[in-house]
């Protein structure tokens, strides 16, 4: 759908609009012509993220190509050479006048009370274009006021104009096709099938583009009026896709989110993630003071340099026996700070990881692509990750237009088939522990011999694809938590291998993780060897970054020793989890909204963070809680504010010496940072260094398959109360061929036994997207914690699935 | 033939004639829909003859005969199948079965009484263009012509005139029927292919979907109405000249047309084309025998519902296009509903507006919305409750759908000069206009009896419209 723009060198079109003579590109939709000319077609259901479909008809302007003047929809038309429109004619004037009087024939004009009003389309297009007022005697068109479509989307047939930009977008662009029009003629609506709820993952877009108040969302309903509304624009963080928003306030509240259409990253579309989760900055459990636990060990309010004091004190130990788990929250200039402060203290052990991620010298040697690469049209895109349409849903919506609609093949080298697989070429399941060799054997061309279970069949499809010349990029992250890093390492490495030329974009999903990469926030021991040698007795001061490994990290027990053993505690957070709640201070941050920053997405593109409300209490900047700290450990750092830090920070980090921190999202996107002039290991010596031991398959058991849902027990999503009860429920998951041969039944409860003697009782479903012998699982879900069953000193994770 | 104990040529509605019969032939002849009722009357001698030919030679000859489409738009059919794109396949035939428009039952005969004749056109036409898949699409309704295109496709398949490697040639097509779900709009041809596709029946939008080059699943798709297929055997058999020798330079061969209505003799007739004339029509004793006892003409719809209406002035134009566009309507479907002395005309235009508001489809806004609007002003119009000021906002409203001058007959004794076929429209397809059609007809042509009918208001007359009760109903979906 991207009109071929400017740059391109393709003679343009000529054409003529209200008198004057512009060009237009070849194939270019008259309203958009019109538009980037300065003349706005007035329209509802035309939107240019989407297929037209000519059915509002308020778009029709006079056209004239030869024949004479007539009335064309200026959204179903491209510019032809030589072509006249006037687009103020008066017979233009009058179907304008006419299809408003006919939009509002059946329009209850209830504003005063709909949420739409003072932004609505139809209203300013009604001031506007429209006739004044109605002849329009008759009872209007009745429906039972709004009824809700999905757990947080309700509709008001009424109010509806039958635009089809929901239904659209439903179908076309998040491929849940669930809402519809029913019935015909001046009786249609949109609705649900019945029982089938509008339960998708992008349900807040629709209420975005609705042109009216008919599509209103939960958590914004009767909380403001658009006049009242104060906004700017920022950076979503719940992910590394780095969305791009607008974050709108009320009486210093956070209200809304809005997608801003950024071309690089997010075409205007969120998830219901990045947009709702703002409701956490409110939530009650937000901290608001400095905590120290007191001598009877209960928590105690503090001054923030008391605190600051009680935290420095925790530093003064030697550098090797501090270890910093997390970061990735943090912007920019916090993690630049942070990284300094640690560097002057000597220490070298931090990881913003938390034990899911990837490995550090691979993240920092692959050839990086863009999401802009990775969904351009023809190409071929490996997905050697987990499901992104529950980890990174954004940039799911980019693959699966490029597959859908631009002839992007894709390629799933993955634990299971994920949101994307409906629209993949091929797909690759490997048993848990074989992923590389499977990489390996594509690279070696040994096609011929079953690897990992896989089809050599499906081993053939995937290395025509890969050697068939067009453009490769690979989505490299975790595809099962259970599984050994490595693994996605060596597999990477052998792609690299194979296709020396295919670019590589990280799927780490934790918000800024790159920037925390790129500011140096991410160095020397990780998580799990920390925290083993914190269970060891060697790490006296661990402290955590906005992390709470203790729901976070995969290995549960080995997080619960490590923390007894460590003398002091200190976290820095936004919240009290089950992490910091066992800390000996936690100083209070500021977060998402409350502070401005930056933020470097996956693509290592920086845009910036910026504040709309005060912090709860007394939350600061991250910036400034390891100033505070600095100077209270009488570190050097000389910094009075965020262009101080800035300042440092492209002075000390080549990859920020060039970005222009106060205007660095002028004209849209934020750039790509810099080279960061690092030069690693190769990634085939970073393979051969990479020791895997996976045991054979044990012919009774099935290997675990452990990866993340969108909707989990994660702190964002259970501190958003409109959020929290989606939390998806932990099933146990099996492909339906086991079923037979372990004797249970679907729906049954089963008894699950880990590699260490533990049980747990658990429902049992069939799924498909499962291969044969393994057992699913999702991360943090509701019921179970299945990271009770992981190790972080295996390779894979074996267990078995009893009856009853 | 009796028909569940209805003689069948009463219940169908044909009425023969002494005009050359191309695609009535076998009406009336005892077993005309089986296998072999229809080889005994020269069945399959088109397809045998067009098999003995190279497929551009068949195409050749249909395009010669110009064969006028006969679903409402009247364009040739050789011509229409030499829009699709060379070497572009698979590429397919739909037939449009779905027979919907107002006053219009000259398919369904077809289709009961010469099942085979339809599967013999289809088996030409495709042959003609080289394609090996034909959809039949019949309406919803038309239980009989369902069960009787089915039989006889059963009937045809068993024989080897359908299926594989056909009369032991290489050439083979598969036919696949399908009913439809009761959907006037779904006989338009892109609303069609929606349906045929599982969709929602709402028209594509042209461009870029011209099924020619973009039809049914993206492929080139012909799309022919029943009757335009009918006369393939025919022309095969006898020959392009044959046909044109038959009616006139512009319109050749005959064609069907379903009259209804107050005339003596209701019913389908064959006629030439292009010389017969709605004179000869409705008032010779061979067709429809004149108006009822002691009535006398008042007007009629000269193409199918959506058509502008006729007055007397208008009897002596023949059925040619050519003639009847400038003189302010069209053709269509072929379908005349004659209307006496005894007709209430604002009852008349309501009645027709309330079917196209009805089916409408939802999807643009000036027919959604404008036809019920229409049909709500008739309807209080028709109640007694109009005023003045509602006879202006039928018209105002209507060029919402159709802006500029709207197509209407000349009439003398309102001293009325035509205004030529076609419209300009705002929606995206024909219904919307078809909403407005009646009530501009009735409105220019007989304003005394809407004048007659109500209320004088000024403009600023605070109450300038009546408004009847109407009743409040909530459409929800229960408490959810
Ligand atoms: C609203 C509407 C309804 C139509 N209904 C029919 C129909 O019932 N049968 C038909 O054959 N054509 C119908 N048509 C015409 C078709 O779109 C199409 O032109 C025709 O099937 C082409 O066949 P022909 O070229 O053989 O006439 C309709 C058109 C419109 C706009
Ligand atoms: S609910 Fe809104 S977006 Fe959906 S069709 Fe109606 S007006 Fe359009
Ligand atoms: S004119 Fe009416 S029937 Fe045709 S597309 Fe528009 S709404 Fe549907
Ligand atoms: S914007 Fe063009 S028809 Fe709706």
């Amino acid at each position: 759908m991207t009109p071929p723009n400017d740059t391109e060198a393709s003679p343009t079109v000529s054409i003529t609009i209200n008198g004057a003579a512009v060009e237009a590109n070849p194939g270019e939709l008259l309203i958009d012509a019109a538009e980037r000319h300065g003349v706005y077609i007035p329209r509802f259901c035309y939107h240019p993220r989407m297929n037209p479909v000519g059915m509002c008809r308020m778009c029709l302007v006079d056209v004239d190509t030869g024949r004479g003047p007539g009335l064309q929809p200026s959204c179903m038309i491209s510019v032809s050479e030589g072509m006249t429109v006037d687009t103020e004619s008066e017979r233009t004037q009058r179907a304008q006048e006419g299809i408003l009087e006919l939009l509002l024939v059946n329009h209850p004009l209830d504003c005063p009370v709909c949420d739409k009003g003072g932004e609505c389309p139809l209203q300013d297009q009604t001031v506007a274009y429209g006739p004044g007022e109605s002849r329009f005697v008759e009872e209007k068109r009745h429906y039972e006021k709004p009824i809700p479509i999905s757990d947080l989307v309700y509709l008001d047939r009424e109010r509806c104009i039958l635009c089809d930009r929901c239904t659209r977008f439903a179908s076309e662009v998040a491929g849940d096709p669930l809402i519809h029009f029913i019935d015909r003629g001046n009786e249609t609506q949109v609705n649900t099938f019945p029982d089938e709820p509008f339960s998708s993952y992008f349900s807040g877009n629709t209420v975005q583009i609705c042109p009216v108040g008919a599509l209103t969302a939960e958590p914004y309903r009767f909380k403001a009026r658009p006049w009242d509304l104060a906004e700017n624009e920022s950076t979503a963080v719940v992910d590394s896709t780095g969305a791009r928003v607008v974050l709108q306030s009320s009486r210093d509240e956070l209200v809304r989110v809005l997608g801003v259409d950024s071309d690089a990253v997010n075409w205007s579309w969120l998830s219901d993630k990045e947009r709702f989760t703002y409701e956490a900055n409110r939530s009650e459990d937000r901290l608001t003071d400095p905590l120290v636990r007191s001598e009877s060990g209960e928590f105690a309010t503090a001054r923030w340099s008391d605190a600051a004091a009680f935290a420095a004190e925790a530093f003064a130990v030697e550098p090797d026996r501090i270890g910093v788990i997390g970061g990735a929250r943090l912007p920019v200039e916090g993690q630049f700070m942070w990284s300094s402060l640690l560097t002057g203290l000597g220490v070298n052990d931090v990881d913003p990881q938390i034990g899911d991620g990837l490995d550090l010298d691979l993240v920092r040697s692959l050839p990086r692509a863009t999401i802009a690469d990775a969904a351009a049209p023809g190409g071929v895109v490996v997905l050697l990750c987990g499901d992104l349409k529950e980890e990174l849903p954004t940039l799911y919506l980019r693959l699966r237009h490029a597959a859908v609609e631009d002839g992007a093949a894709l390629i799933e080298l993955s634990a299971r088939a994920t949101g994307l697989a409906r629209y993949a070429k091929a797909k690759l399941h490997p048993l848990p522990g074989s992923i590389d060799d499977v990489a390996g054997a594509l690279a070696a061309g040994t096609l011929n011999e079953a690897v990992g279970g896989v089809d050599p069949a499906d081993l053939a499809k995937v290395a025509e694809l890969l050697g068939s010349g067009r453009p490769v990029t690979v989505v490299v992250g975790r595809t099962n938590l259970a599984e050994d890093a490595g693994l996605i390492t060596r597999a990477a490495a052998a792609l690299h291998e194979l296709v020396p030329t295919a670019k590589f974009l990280p799927a780490l999903r934790r918000g800024n993780i790159n920037g925390a990469i790129e500011t140096g926030l991410a160095r020397g021991r990780s998580t799990t060897e920390i925290l083993r040698d914190a269970a060891a007795g060697e790490i006296e001061t661990l402290v955590l970054l906005g992390a709470d490994p203790l729901a976070d990290h995969p290995d549960r027990a080995l997080v619960s020793s490590a923390f007894d053993m460590v003398e002091n505690l200190v976290a820095v957070d936004t919240f009290k989890t089950a992490s910091s709640a066992r800390a000996d201070v936690i100083l209070p941050a500021a977060t998402f909204g409350e502070v401005d920053g930056s933020f470097v997405n996956l693509e290592r593109r920086i845009s910036p963070l910026r504040a709309k409300v005060t912090a709860p209490g007394q939350g600061r900047a991250d910036w400034m809680i390891a100033a505070e700290l600095a100077v209270a450990l009488d570190q050097d750092i000389d910094v009075a504010s965020l262009d101080d830090v800035r300042a440092q920070l492209s002075a000390a980090v080549p990859a920020f010496a060039d970005v222009d921190w106060n205007n660095m999202d002028r004209g849209g996107d934020g750039p790509l940072l810099g080279s960061s002039g690092a030069t690693g290991p190769s990634l085939a010596e970073i393979a051969a260094a990479t020791s895997v031991a996976v045991p054979a398959v044990d012919g009774y058991g099935l290997r675990l398959v452990v990866d993340r849902k969108l909707w989990d027990l994660g702190t964002m999503v259970q501190q958003s109360p409109s959020l929290a009860h989606l939390a998806a429920d932990a099933t146990l998951s099996l492909a339906p061929a086991d079923f037979d041969a372990l004797g249970v039944d679907q729906g049954s409860t089963v008894t699950l036994s880990g590699p260490g003697g533990e049980t747990a009782e658990l429902n049992v479903s069939a799924s498909r997207d499962l291969p044969r012998g393994v057992a699913h699982i999702p991360f943090r879900a509701s019921g179970f914690d299945v990271g009770t069953f992981l190790s972080a000193s295996t390779a894979v994770v074996d267990v078995r699935v009893n009856a009853g | 033939m009796t028909l569940g104990g209805v003689e069948i040529e009463r219940a169908a509605g044909f009425v023969a004639n002494d005009t050359p019969r191309i695609v009535t032939s076998r009406f009336g002849v005892d077993d005309s829909h089986t296998l072999v009722g229809y080889l005994a009357t020269g069945g399959y001698e088109g397809i045998r003859a067009a098999l003995k030919k190279r497929p551009d030679e068949v195409h050749s000859q249909i395009t010669e005969a110009t064969v006028l489409g006969r679903g409402g738009a009247g364009f040739p059919a050789g011509v229409k199948w030499g829009f699709m794109p060379k070497d572009v396949w698979p590429r397919y035939l739909v037939v449009n079965g779905d027979e919907s428009e107002p006053g219009t039952y000259k398919d369904r005969l077809l289709m009961e009484l010469d099942p085979h004749q339809l599967i013999e056109g289809c088996l030409i036409a495709s042959y003609a263009v080289g394609l090996s898949q034909c959809f039949l699409y019949v309406r919803g309704e038309m239980a009989v012509a369902q069960e009787r295109i089915a039989t006889a496709l059963n009937e045809a398949y068993e024989a080897g005139y359908v299926g594989r490697n056909i009369l032991g040639t290489d050439f083979s097509l598969d036919i696949v029927l399908h009913w439809g779900a009761g959907a006037y709009v779904v006989g338009e041809e892109t609303a069609l292919i929606e349906s045929l596709e599982g969709n929602r029946g709402m028209p594509r939008l042209k461009p870029p979907y011209f099924p020619a080059a973009i039809g049914l699943y993206g492929k080139p798709t012909i799309v022919n109405n029943v009757e335009t297929l009918a006369n393939l055997p025919w022309i095969a058999t006898n020959g392009a000249e044959a046909y044109r020798a038959i009616g006139t330079e512009s319109s050749p061969g005959t064609r069907m047309v379903a009259v209804s209505g107050h005339v003596k003799r209701p019913g389908v007739y064959e006629i030439i084309n292009g010389t017969t004339t709605f004179r000869q029509l409705l008032f010779d004793d061979e067709y429809c025998g004149g108006m009822r006892e002691g009535r006398t003409l008042k007007a009629f719809v000269p193409g199918g519902g959506s058509a502008p209406w006729f007055l007397p002035d208008q009897l002596d134009l023949p059925f040619e296009a050519s003639q009847v566009g400038p003189a302010g309507s069209m053709l269509g479907s072929g379908a005349i509903m004659v209307m006496d002395d005894t007709t209430d005309i604002p009852k008349a235009a309501h009645s027709l507006t309330r079917f196209y508001a009805h089916e409408s489809c939802g999807k643009c806004v000036p027919c959604r919305e404008g036809g019920t609007w229409l049909e709500r002003i008739l309807g209080r119009i028709v109640d007694g409750h109009g005023t003045t000021r509602d006879l202006e906002m039928l018209i105002e409203v209507g060029e919402t759908i159709c802006p500029g001058d709207f197509p209407h007959a000349a009439s003398e004794r309102l001293g009325l000069e035509a205004q030529r076929f076609p419209y300009q429209m705002t929606t995206i397809c024909f219904v919307g206009p078809s909403a407005f059609a009646p009530a501009h007809s009735a409105l220019t042509l007989f304003p005394e009896e809407f004048r007659d009918r109500v209320r004088e208001v000024s403009d600023d007359d605070p109450v300038a419209t009546g408004v009847g009760a109407v009743p409040v109903e909530l459409k929800g979906v229960g408490a959810q």
